[in-house]
Order: structure tokens, then C-alpha cells, then sequence
């Protein structure tokens, strides 16, 4: 498997009090542990299994994922931001790994 | 081909058998669906109202369904959605995922793309935060099953 590459997309730029849009999108097979290889061997389960986003370090949205979730998971949600500053986005994956991306705001 | 009484017989037990078998287990999962429902909501059903599911009718390729989610309320920090649950009820495990929010998100929207096993309902469930429940629930056909062989 390829290194999971987060794809994030946050605008550059915000008014104050703004609910803005933030799409994410990682690489990902999500394997749901239903399927089986050629030979009959259940693969075993690897998926996200948790995202969140925070802004400035306060927690704005969160999620938690099952098997039913899409091969390279995208989530869109948004925030209400009052002031600059920086989005921190986390994946956990069933084997412990953790990737994050970050993205810059400015507020005016 | 001409059937004996005694295959025809045996045919006739077999599919009934498949039958009730079948609906054994399609039952088994409504079950199972309404169970995490009354978990999530702390013990009784939600009722409708305020969140709107959104996903489309038919749905070519059950490996990626797009569905959007969103809830009416004003996104404070004294009166907020807590968290949205989504079940789809045919699949081999009904949960989806579960969102978060805080008042930090604005609005109570979210959108993702799941799998879905067969044409069936999937489920979304909000919890305030002060505590009631809603529900809402979308019947989706899925031609293309999403869980591989």
C-alpha cells in the first residue's frame, strides 16, 4: 500500500464570524474485512477508523468510521471561524498510524 | 426438463427454506439497526423532524454512495447538534459512521461517501445537546453491491 497522502481543501482567505467549507480526501483502500483474496483468506481489516479537525487546537468536527465508509474516505463539513490561524486535520488508521496535514486561514 | 412429484417436492422445501433463512436475516439486521439506534439515543426511538439525510435514489455503484447529511439548529455553545450517527441496515454491519460537532462547526453539515451492500435504508440519527433525538431515513437502490466478493 501506498503512504496514505492527505488531500485538504480550506479557503485561503475568510471574512470574521464566516462558516466556511472544508473538504478532506486521503488515500486510503479502507479495507473492510468482508472481503476475501483468491485463495478464500478473509484480508484483514485496515481502515480510518477516526478524523478530526481542529482549529487554533480547539476540536471543531470529529468522526468515527466504519468498514461502510468508501475506499479513500472524503469527509466535507465546515467551521465558524473568528480570527486567523491554522487548521490542524488528523487521520488514525486500525494500525496505529497517524497523518495529519495543516492549512493556513486568515481572517479579515 | 420434466420434474418427478418427488423433485418437485424437494425443490418446493428448498426455496421455502431459503426463504425463511433469508428473512431471518434480513430481519436479524433491522434488529440490529434499531438496537444501535436505541443505544445512540439513549434508550427510545428519535422521532423525525429537524435533520434531513440526503442520498440518492439509485445508486449505480454500491462502493461509493454520496451522502449528506445536515441539521437544523443554531450551532451555539448552550444549544448545539452533538453528533450524528448513519446506518445503513443491509449491510453485514449496520454502522457507517458517527460525526462530531462542536459549536466551532458553524452548521450541522456534513458530506461522505459510503458502501452499501444491496438497495436498502440508510439511516441518519442526531443527538442534541440537550439531549433529544431525530431521525431520518432514506431508502437507496443500489444496483452494483459495495462488499466485494
Amino acid at each position: 500500500m501506498a503512504a496514505p497522502k492527505p488531500r485538504v481543501k480550506v479557503p485561503k482567505k475568510a471574512s470574521k464570524g464566516e462558516v466556511i467549507t472544508l473538504k478532506t480526501l486521503i488515500s486510503h483502500p479502507m479495507e473492510s474485512g468482508q472481503r476475501k483474496d483468491k485463495q478464500g483468506n478473509i484480508i484483514p481489516r485496515q481502515i480510518i477508523n477516526k478524523f478530526s479537525c481542529e482549529y487554533n487546537g480547539q476540536l471543531v468536527f470529529s468522526c468515527e468510521m466504519d468498514p461502510a465508509v468508501s475506499a479513500n474516505p472524503y469527509l466535507e463539513f465546515s467551521a465558524k471561524v473568528e480570527e486567523s490561524g491554522s487548521f490542524k486535520f488528523t487521520w488514525v488508521d486500525d494500525d496505529g498510524s497517524v497523518y495529519t496535514e495543516e492549512k493556513e486561514l486568515t481572517v479579515e | 426438463m420434466t420434474l418427478t412429484r418427488r423433485e418437485a417436492l424437494g425443490l418446493t422445501a428448498g426455496a421455502a427454506a431459503f426463504l425463511t433463512l433469508g428473512s431471518k436475516v434480513a430481519f436479524a439486521a433491522a434488529a440490529e439497526t434499531e438496537e444501535a439506534i436505541k443505544a445512540f439515543a439513549g434508550g427510545s426511538m428519535p422521532g423525525t423532524g429537524k435533520i434531513t439525510l440526503d442520498a440518492p435514489e439509485i445508486a449505480e455503484n454500491g462502493n461509493t454512495v454520496p451522502v449528506a447529511v445536515s441539521v437544523e439548529s443554531p450551532m451555539t455553545a448552550d444549544n448545539f447538534v452533538e453528533s450524528v450517527m448513519i446506518l445503513a441496515e443491509g449491510n453485514p454491519n449496520p454502522a457507517v459512521a458517527t460525526f462530531h460537532f462542536t459549536a466551532m462547526s458553524g452548521e450541522a453539515a456534513a458530506k461522505t461517501r459510503i458502501r452499501l451492500a444491496k438497495t436498502q435504508n440508510v439511516i441518519a440519527v442526531a443527538k442534541m445537546s440537550d439531549g433529544s433525538t431525530f431521525m431520518d431515513k432514506k431508502e437507496v437502490k443500489v444496483t452494483i453491491g459495495g462488499c466485494g466478493g
